[in-house]
């Protein structure tokens, strides 16, 4: 299918509006600088770059909350570009969105380079507070706040799309195809934009507010420390909102394989029982498998971590028999049209699958006993969001720009496409390899035995980088010629 | 050992699921006659694999339950060797640093200041059991050390600028040398 409808009528779908597309201009330049980041961390990480640990922990505190921050404006501005096609959304919100989110970065920022700032992107209590004189209150307080001027700007543009669903279907359950998941299934359940978008607004509105309440307290205590928080809730608040908002993403920018790869394949990928069966099941478990983070915590309750595991696995099953399978059931001999947009969908879904086998393998307690908090915890969590958030995000800009190629374009694409899968792919495999020999994760520097493991993830970040800033740098070079054509 | 099973169950999984794909990538271009013949096919497959799944994971899933490692469950009740540890920016004060191989360890750990994470390395560097430093709380950890040997103490949560260089020894040795050494 191209770009034009059976009846010649244009594309909605691939006419994208200036804000989704600013959206994805910043998510691209602020991707590739974190990228960078995260080879100089890895560079020091294996001797090959000096690094001061106060730096070493300021890159890893913005390489956190910048990829954090940037999956999910770029993710939400697939979700936002797909469910405007099925429900009035307010673009006002969408842009106050942006701005807010800017100005969040611009304290954190702040926060980080200004003031020095090292405390993770997970903020978790009391270390920001208890620095050691490497920063200061205010610094905290800076970084704090950024985090939460972004939730804030998320949470109105959930509350939208909430208003935006309402007006359309009436009440959310209709919207999650609860009428033809628990009744007949009329072949009339919404489209999965939109009930992915439902879900997502759903579990993302209450993380953001879990995050919100435990930000504020964090801030609140930075000022007066009498205000003591609980450690371990303060952990659990942390970690639901950090699990949830990370997971949100890949489920919002997966609507984009449901959106595109059937106008390559010319075969419908429809809402039907077993994917709304999955995509209800889904919004349950994201909420209530994150004691997974918390596995080591002896004091915590014990049957929320026997919880935590054994929804971890059932976890796993909606992705991979239903998205991943449904995904492969598309493709197969169905005359697919191979490009760029294709080809990074393809691989989003082995990279979402790919990913949940090691974090399933993680969730199981013995193992995490000699797991948790090392490479291995990177290494899965890499593998989703590298191989896969990332190529739903990156086909999505190609497919909104990828028209009109010269042969030297689709060559330079194919050849981006290959090391961005292979190196990917040796990217992630050498966090895994250096989590299963030990090697901890969050170290300025490791010991002699872990260093191949980081230099092999040195070259494979360097080479993920280059393939990442040929598909930027094609996306704006097409963007402006677009715009040129325009005017 | 845990480390090399998972290590090998991920590579074997995932690749997999990575000749699924390129099955499937391959025989894209194809065209099938009838797609709803393809669909129901793969349906049919899905419906298999969901089941399958559960049958061989449910199982797996249920036997690793049976071994958690937390005070409550069902572990080893042998009279044991108790070390207080806490955590505190950035070293770890352990109330001895000495322990025997055979006896179970019961270490009590807390936090004095954020949140820490105790691992326990062998002497090659593998990392055989950890719990987390938390402040206002204890995690009791019960492990029975097999080798003796210098075993390190690192810290596994991130806890600020020395947080990689926040390490203690402890000493394993083996029931004739301790008892030797008290003589």
């Amino acid at each position: 299918m191209s770009e034009v409808d059976a009846k010649g009528a244009p594309d909605p779908a691939r006419r994208a509006s200036a804000p989704v597309l600013a959206y994805l201009v910043t998510a691209g330049a602020v991707v590739l600088l974190m990228m960078a980041f995260g080879l100089l961390m890895r560079l020091a990480q294996g001797g090959l770059l000096q690094l001061g640990p106060d730096t070493f922990y300021e890159l890893l505190t913005l390489h956190g909350a910048g990829m954090v921050g940037i999956a999910a404006l770029a993710s939400v501005a697939v979700m936002w570009h797909f469910l405007g096609q099925y429900v009035r959304l307010s673009r006002g919100m969408f842009i106050a969105n942006l701005v807010l989110f800017l100005a969040g970065v611009v304290m954190i920022l702040a926060s980080v380079l200004a003031g020095g700032f090292a405390g993770a992107w997970t903020f978790l209590y009391p270390l920001p507070a208890r620095p050691m004189g490497v920063w200061d209150t205010q610094a905290a307080a800076l970084f704090v706040g950024g985090l939460l001027v972004i939730g804030t700007g998320f949470l109105l543009l959930y509350l939208d799309a909430a208003r935006a669903i309402l007006g359309q279907y009436g009440n959310l359950g209709r919207a999650l195809g609860w009428p033809q998941l628990f009744g007949r299934d009329d072949g009339r359940a919404p489209p999965v934009a939109v009930v992915a978008s439902t879900m997502v607004l759903i579990i993302n509105s209450i993380g953001i507010t879990v995050g919100a309440a435990i930000l504020a307290m964090t801030l609140i205590n930075l000022y007066v420390p009498a205000f003591a928080i609980d450690p371990l809730l303060a952990k659990n608040m942390t970690y639901f909102f950090g699990h949830v908002f990370i997971n949100a993403t890949i489920y919002m920018a997966v609507i984009a394989v449901y959106e595109i790869l059937p106008r390559h394949t010319g075969r419908p990928w429809k809402s039907n029982k077993v994917v709304l069966a999955a995509w209800n099941a889904s919004l349950i478990m994201v909420m209530t498998n994150y004691p997974h983070h918390l596995l080591m915590d002896f004091a915590m309750p014990q049957w929320a971590l026997v919880a935590g595991q054994v929804i971890s696995y059932a976890s796993g099953l909606p992705v991979l028999v239903v998205t991943v399978f449904g995904a492969l059931t598309n493709v197969y001999r169905s005359g697919i049209r191979w490009d760029l947009t294709s080809g990074l969908l393809l691989l989003s879904m082995f990279g979402w699958g790919a990913g949940v086998i090691p974090a399933i393998i993680d969730a199981t307690v013995v193992i995490n006993q000699v797991m948790h908090n090392t490479m291995w915890v990177p290494g899965h969590f890499h593998t989703y969001l590298l191989l896969g958030m990332l190529p739903m995000v990156l086909g999505f800009m190609y497919f909104l720009t990828g028209d009109r190629q010269t042969a030297a374009g689709r060559g330079l694409d194919r050849i981006g496409f290959w090391v961005f899968a292979v190196a990917g792919l040796g990217f992630v495999l050498a966090f895994l390899a250096g989590g299963q020999a030990g090697a901890p994760r969050r170290y300025a520097e490791h010991l002699a035995q872990w260093l191949p493991y980081d230099r092999a993830g040195a070259l494979f970040a360097a080479l993920v980088l280059a393939a990442t800033l040929v598909f930027v740098g094609r996306f704006l070079l097409r963007l402006g010629q677009a715009r040129s054509r325009a005017v | 050992m845990y480390q090399t099973l998972a290590w090998q169950l991920s590579l074997i999984l995932m690749g997999a699921l990575l000749i699924a794909f390129l099955f499937v990538a391959r025989r894209a271009r194809d065209r099938a006659d009838a797609d709803a013949s393809v669909v129901s096919r793969a349906y049919r497959i899905r419906g298999i694999l969901f089941w399958a799944l559960l049958v061989v994971v449910t199982p797996v899933m249920l036997y690793t339950l049976l071994d958690l490692p937390y005070a409550s469950a069902g572990i080893d009740r042998r009279e044991s060797q108790v070390i207080e540890v806490v955590g505190k920016q950035w070293a770890w004060d352990l109330s001895t640093d000495r322990a025997s191989v055979g006896t179970p360890v019961e270490f009590r750990v807390t936090s004095a200041d954020v949140n820490h994470g105790l691992g326990i390395y062998d002497a090659d560097m593998r990392l055989v059991a950890q719990v987390m430093a938390m402040p206002d709380y204890t995690n009791t950890l019960r492990h029975t050390f097999a080798e003796p040997g210098t075993y390190k103490l690192l810290c596994l949560e991130y806890c600020g600028l020395i947080h990689h260089d926040m390490i203690a020894e402890l000493k394993v040795v083996a029931v004739a040398e301790e008892e030797n050494s008290h003589e």
